[in-house]
């Protein structure tokens, strides 16, 4: 499943945090996999790989992209 | 000439360094924090140059302490030319770095490494192309394998010496306007950032500097305020956010100019993670490596460790001869090589063996996964994934363990993790779980008291956790992909590690020996007992177990050993019944942690911390050997 980044929500921080790592709104993720017990979610981000968890996940509004 | 390393994490900035600066490179902390540095002397072409590895970051415009001290430490230092590592396999990302270098007005070198990994991902890079482009040097570079970084010292030797700053990136109209409009308001009270970088980081929101300007120039804060508003009308976002966006957007921009993308082939390392982050297979795994981990260090660790302790038997017994006629120097004399061997027996047998294990484990980047796969659980502990390496560390040693929560972000989860991991039951501890509890009572009894152990933890972090509730939303993590690192690197960061506790640990425990000899030459060390009356009597243990649970703070086996000399038998079940060795195993277990583990936790959190960790140690341990004794009256 391919997803667009709308909003962070969850504080400035939080979006700090996202912005140190270099992820903005508008950036594409393409979701790999989950772990089990609503363990993480593992996106591919422009070819780097990031996991984020339940709470984090929560937080990302994204939209559905057409492939 | 001082020559500054930076880039984005994962970038092989460090690798680059290790393969310059060998082993006397220094590491020093940024006053006040935990991110550290670390500097070198090179030689490029008969001139001796500083070399500073600045710690990875993704951007400079963020809050986090490194993002910051990175920022600081390159305007207010003397940086002749700034190198920066890009990683060529993930271009557009790397350089959203290099726009934000661009503005510093230093000499910048861009060194785009591991292109032999964007090769084989089928990416072609037009180097020359992307110079032009930035106006700077661009130069190839393979750091792991060593290839490219002569030029790349030399072409920063070049720049470092012509001096001449590159031209900054230039933002949308509207954006620059502002900049201008604060720049010419600012009057350079910015120095010693250039007036337009000043301008441009009070535009996303630089707090420190903004309350530095509006301290000598009040009327710049409103200025300021509208400024950003009416970019906030404009763009719908906050200027920071426009800002970053559009450097975001001119990287990829860049990359896109100068990467062709050609036929990618997926490569055995794609297929790794179908395994190892497989939700049954994945778990599989882990318990496997972990055991070859463990089993790895133990053999390695008992090979060294037997020649070592008689080895120094044999002298702490010859120096005991010769001492005969002078007691007090024989017991100083036995002090001191009870702490130098204890910290050799734990050093070079465990710790070394261990810290390279960690950073093999780190260095081909399976540590990230073991966080992957663990995060649901430790989400009940009130923790996440990523802490869950200072408990697995704990099982060998501590000290390693409490070293490694430097790797989470909050402060709030470094406390807690390092709490946690103090009450895990390390190898010493292991010692006296099985020569206690397992030879006399059985195994079951001792895994018994491994499960108890493990209940209390999470128990622990609950209730903590209530207390200090999490305040971060959890993990975020980028995984790396999985690289076979060199042996010089791995041995190098377990030496930077290592060193460490050779110098604060190792010392402060041979103080420790030195005075405990001291009071045991006085007659003193009774005293211990008749102090810890109210706990034995408590806990129904007899009254002479106070000296050997003070002195297991030295060394965690000894409360194990000097048990033996206090209670005068050499059979434990003479002088204890089966409830007693579990309810004092079970103390030995969670009290507080040995002197080698504490001088860590006051390094790594302060001692404010340190003192409340040893406190809380000691109320968990008696709770819990209470709670033992009762569960044990009714078994036995």
């Amino acid at each position: 499943m391919m997803v667009r980044f709308v909003r962070f929500h969850g504080g400035e921080s939080f979006q700090q945090k996202m912005l140190s790592l270099g992820l903005l709104p508008g950036d594409t993720a393409r979701v790999i996999r989950h772990a089990p017990m609503n363990g993480p979610v593992l996106v591919d981000i422009a070819g780097r790989e990031f996991a984020f968890g339940w709470g984090v996940a929560e937080k990302i509004e994204v939209e559905e992209c057409p492939l | 000439m001082r020559i500054a390393l930076i880039g984005q994490p994962n970038c092989g900035k460090s690798t680059l360094f290790n393969q310059v600066a060998g082993y006397r490179a220094e590491t020093g902390n940024f006053s006040g924090t935990t991110v550290t540095f670390t500097e070198s002397k090179v030689r490029v072409r008969g001139e001796v140059v500083e070399l500073v590895d600045l710690p990875g970051t993704y951007t400079l415009s963020g809050t986090n302490p490194a993002e910051r001290e990175s920022f600081c430490y390159i305007v207010s230092h003397q940086v002749d030319v700034i190198i920066n590592v890009v990683d060529a396999s993930h271009l557009a990302q790397g350089l959203s770095l290099t726009m934000e270098l661009l503005e510093l007005s230093r000499p910048v070198v861009v060194a785009m490494n591991m292109m032999d990994e964007a090769a084989s991902r089928g990416l072609t890079i037009d180097g020359p192309e992307l110079q032009r482009l930035l106006g700077v040097p661009v130069l190839p570079l393979v750091a792991s394998k060593g290839r490219g970084v002569q030029n790349l010292f030399v072409a920063a030797q070049q720049v470092g010496q012509n001096g001449n700053p590159p031209a900054r990136p230039v933002y949308s109209r509207d954006v620059e306007q502002a900049i201008q409009a604060v720049r010419l308001s600012l009057n350079g009270q910015a120095a010693p950032l250039s007036p337009e970088l000043g301008a441009i980081r009070l535009l996303e929101g630089d707090r420190a500097l903004g309350e530095r300007v509006s301290s000598t120039n009040p009327t710049i804060t409103a200025m300021l305020i509208q400024t950003r508003q009416h970019i906030f009308q404009e763009r719908g976002q906050q200027a920071e956010w426009v800002i970053s966006a559009e450097r975001h957007g001119m990287a990829a921009n860049l990359a896109h100019a100068v990467v062709q993308q050609g036929e990618c082939r997926t490569n055995w390392r794609d297929r790794l993670d179908d395994i190892f982050l497989h939700p049954v297979w994945g778990y599989l795994s882990l318990v496997i490596i972990l055991l070859l981990f463990f089993q790895g260090i133990y053999r390695l660790g008992s090979i060294l460790e037997q020649p070592l302790l008689a080895f120094f038997d044999g002298i702490t017994l010859q120096v005991a001869t010769v001492l005969v006629p002078w007691p007090f120097l024989a017991e100083l004399a036995s002090g001191l090589m009870l702490g130098i061997a204890g910290g050799l027996a734990i050093v070079l047998p465990y710790l070394f063996p261990f810290l390279i294990g960690l950073s093999f484990l780190e260095d081909i980047g399976y540590l990230p996964r073991i966080a992957f796969l663990m995060d649901a659980l430790m989400h009940r502990i009130g923790l996440h994934g990523k802490a869950v390496v200072p408990f697995i560390l704990g099982y060998g040693c501590n000290v390693p363990a409490v070293m490694s929560t430097r790797m989470l972000e909050e402060r709030r989860d470094r406390y807690l993790a390092a709490t946690l991991a103090t009450l895990v039951p390390c190898a010493a501890r292991l010692a006296v779980v099985f020569g206690l509890v397992a030879f006399y009572l059985g195994p079951y009894a001792a895994l018994g008291i491994y499960l108890f152990n493990l209940f209390v933890i999470a128990l622990t972090g609950r209730v903590i956790s209530k207390l200090i509730p999490e305040d971060s939303p959890g993990l975020i993590l980028e995984m790396p992909v999985y690289r076979m690192p060199s042996l010089r690197a791995v041995l190098q960061k377990a030496w930077f590690r290592g060193r460490e506790f050779i110098f604060e640990a190792w010392p402060a425990l041979i103080i420790g020996s030195l005075i405990f000899s001291i009071m045991t030459y006085l007659n003193l060390e009774v005293i211990f007992n008749a102090l810890l009356l109210p706990l034995s009597w408590l806990l129904g243990l007899p009254p002479q177990i106070g000296v050997p649970l003070v002195f297991g703070i030295l060394r965690k086996e000894l409360s194990l050993i000097m048990l033996r000399q206090a209670l005068g038998f050499v059979d434990f079940s003479v002088a204890l019944t089966p409830v007693q060795m579990i309810t004092y195993t079970v103390f030995v277990v969670f009290y507080i942690p040995c002197l080698a583990t504490l001088t860590v936790l006051k390094r790594e959190l302060g001692r404010r911390d340190m003192l409340s960790i040893a406190g809380l140690t000691v109320i968990i341990a008696t709770l819990a050997a209470l709670a033992a004794r009762m569960i044990a009256s009714l078994i036995y």
